[in-house]
């Protein structure tokens, strides 16, 4: 346990002294505060000479509120696949990890060493940008969603699922290519979502299947649509299910709360690819 | 736990007192005692990367205490051979033993220190932290760290710099910080691949100084290099492999054996005397060459010289630099 521990610390130290901490901390808040100004402007925005009600604010917030999350989840992935993809493959091919892999500790720790810094930083990202943004979308509008820690564990989920496989492909694969192969995933995983949609809503099961097939094989959009659900207040899900067909495909909606099943299986998913990676990790010979 | 403090002081003042996970394959018993002896001990050692054969047979010894030099041209398969020892590739064929445990022995590598050929350590980190890193994950008990670290960054040199940024460092101070890391824990075999490609003049001499302390303490050291004279001058005994097998091994006296020829340098030999029994001699004017002379008989040689009234001002065994030898044994290999 204690070279885990030790080996998450140095990834943490890492992030800190390469200035990647700084950078993130700096660009978040100067969105954050660009967003703030934007929400600020919102109930003082008019129609005519007309100002819009409260509601329509509270409906405009909501809808923002869910393009803001967009945003930070995209962050959060991306930034999951930078900081992953190089985690092993890169000590490698530099010989840092000549020197550390004879020591008497297993390859599994120094893996699971790596995934716990990084988890700690999906986590502290994740926590901090997402509150951040939520607290000033109340203070300049007055909006606060539905379930703000659940969407915030659902992004942190995202980021994490992300970040897991791209370790998993970095025991064994370039940075680069681990790297792509990730967000091709990712970004077909959000297509297979949106056809997944398609399919429920037009009673397709083949197209419907392959949705699935995609979210099985890669759980992050389904986790963006967890958090997407817990985003959105109950008037714009109504109405969301009144559009019924019309409503279909957008990957900023969700109708149907997280199954729970769905959430188990993603984190066994995580766990699952965690193991695969300790296995290809201490087989690999160096 | 065993003691550094005889070390006589050097430049680099006074150290302090101190695999994969691959599953390491069954072995006799008697096997077992017979390697728990030796520092390393493979046997047909192989190792094969998908068509590139990398090793064929490695078999060789290497005793507890002793500078072990493993010598070879470029892709003999040395390095392989190391990272095999400590853990970092798997065997294709063949057993490999160190200190006493199957190469890869996890309990064993606390035992072990190794400088890799590809020498680079975290250069957002500081020496003295990259020393604490490898203490850390060496299991060296926290009371005994600090005199640790300060001990390896005075052996290596780096005292003064300890506290600078790795990333800042020239190659030859992370060689030397990838030595200081090797000697960490006081380990009983020091694994040191190609030690001093990136250092100087003085910087090889330290290498040498530390690799003579080590083993006045007790401390086995596999020296793989390709540098001739660096072996010829640490090493108690040598191998020499090619193509992933050893080609020859022995003490440096044994590798170094010459041909047999003696020249002697001789006044008022009779010219009919008859020396055929020491082969028969090439003359020109006062030298005298013998070849295919065994050693142990050149005594023998001289003292005939003598009584047969002659007056002997020199005696030269030819003798061959271990390059020599090097090229030698590889030519020998080819044919």
């Amino acid at each position: 346990m204690r070279p885990l521990l030790t080996l998450a610390g140095v990834t943490i130290v890492e992030a800190s002294r390469r200035r990647l901490l700084l950078a993130l901390a700096l660009l978040t808040l100067a969105v954050i505060g660009l967003s703030a100004w934007g929400f600020s402007r919102l109930p003082a925005t008019t129609v005519g000479n007309t100002p819009i009600s409260p509601s329509e604010v509270r409906a405009a917030a909501s809808q923002l509120t869910i393009f803001m999350a967009f945003m930070f989840s995209g962050v959060l992935a991306l930034g999951s696949v930078l900081v992953a993809s190089p985690a092993i493959s890169s000590d490698i091919e530099s010989g840092i990890m000549l020197a550390i892999l004879p020591r008497p500790i297993r390859r599994g720790d120094v893996l699971l060493g790596k995934w716990l810094g990084l988890l700690a930083l999906v986590l502290a990202y994740a926590a901090l940008s997402c509150a951040l943004e939520l607290a000033v979308i109340w203070a300049t509008t007055g909006y606060v969603p539905p379930r703000p820690l659940h969407a915030i564990a659902f992004i942190a989920g995202e980021g994490l699922v992300l970040m897991t496989l791209t370790l998993l492909l970095s025991t064994r694969m370039a940075p680069m290519t681990s790297g792509i192969i990730a967000l091709v995933g990712f970004f077909g995983a959000w297509m297979g979502g949106i056809a997944m949609g398609f399919g429920q809503a037009f009673g397709n099961s083949t197209i419907t299947n392959i949705g699935l097939g995609s979210r099985l094989l890669l759980p992050t959009d389904g986790l963006w649509r967890g958090a997407v659900y817990h985003l959105e207040p109950d008037f714009i899900l109504n109405a969301l299910r009144f559009a019924g067909r019309g409503a279909a495909g957008s990957p900023f909606s969700a109708t149907v709360p997280p199954d729970p099943a769905f959430q188990l299986y993603a984190f066994a998913w995580v766990v699952m690819l965690l193991a695969i990676g300790c296995l290809s990790f201490a087989r690999r010979d160096l | 736990m065993r003691s550094w403090a005889s070390s006589p002081p050097t430049r680099f003042s006074r150290l302090p007192p101190r695999f994969t996970d691959p599953t390491p394959e069954p072995v006799s018993a008697g096997e077992a005692a017979g390697a728990a002896s030796l520092a390393v001990h493979t046997q047909d050692l192989a190792k094969r990367y998908g068509r590139t054969v990398a090793l064929t047979a490695l078999t060789m010894d290497v005793r507890r205490a002793e500078v072990f030099g493993f010598l070879g041209p470029n892709g003999a398969g040395k390095t392989t051979a190391v990272k095999l020892l400590v853990g970092l590739a798997r065997p294709t064929a063949g057993q490999a033993w160190v200190l006493g445990a199957p190469a890869g022995d996890r309990s064993t590598r606390r035992r072990l220190g190794y400088l890799p050929e590809l020498f680079r350590y975290q250069p957002w980190l500081s020496a003295r932290e990259v020393l604490g890193l490898h203490c850390q994950l060496a299991g060296i008990a926290a009371a005994s760290r600090r005199e640790e670290i300060d001990g390896a960054l005075a052996w290596v040199g780096l005292a003064d710099r300890a506290d600078d940024r790795v990333g800042g460092y020239s190659k030859g101070m992370q060689q030397r910080l990838g030595l200081g890391v090797a000697l960490l824990g006081r380990p009983e075999l020091v694994l040191l691949d190609e030690p001093t490609s990136a250092l100087d003049p003085v910087g090889r001499h330290d290498v040498r100084e530390i690799i003579r302390r080590l083993k006045a303490n007790g401390t086995a050291v596999f020296l793989n290099s390709h540098l001739l004279s660096e072996v010829e001058q640490v090493c108690d005994r040598v191998a020499v492999v090619d193509r992933g097998r050893v080609i020859a091994t022995g003490t440096m006296a044994e590798i170094l054996r010459g041909d047999g020829t003696v020249r002697l340098r001789v006044q008022g030999l009779d010219p009919a005397a008859r020396l055929g029994a020491f082969g028969a001699p090439v003359v020109e004017g006062e030298w005298i060459t013998f070849t295919g002379l065994e050693p142990e008989r050149v005594p023998e040689l001289v003292a005939e010289v003598v009584r047969r009234g002659a007056r002997v001002y020199a005696v030269e065994p030819r003798t061959r630099s271990l390059e020599e030898r090097f090229l030698q044994l590889l030519r020998e290999s080819e044919a």
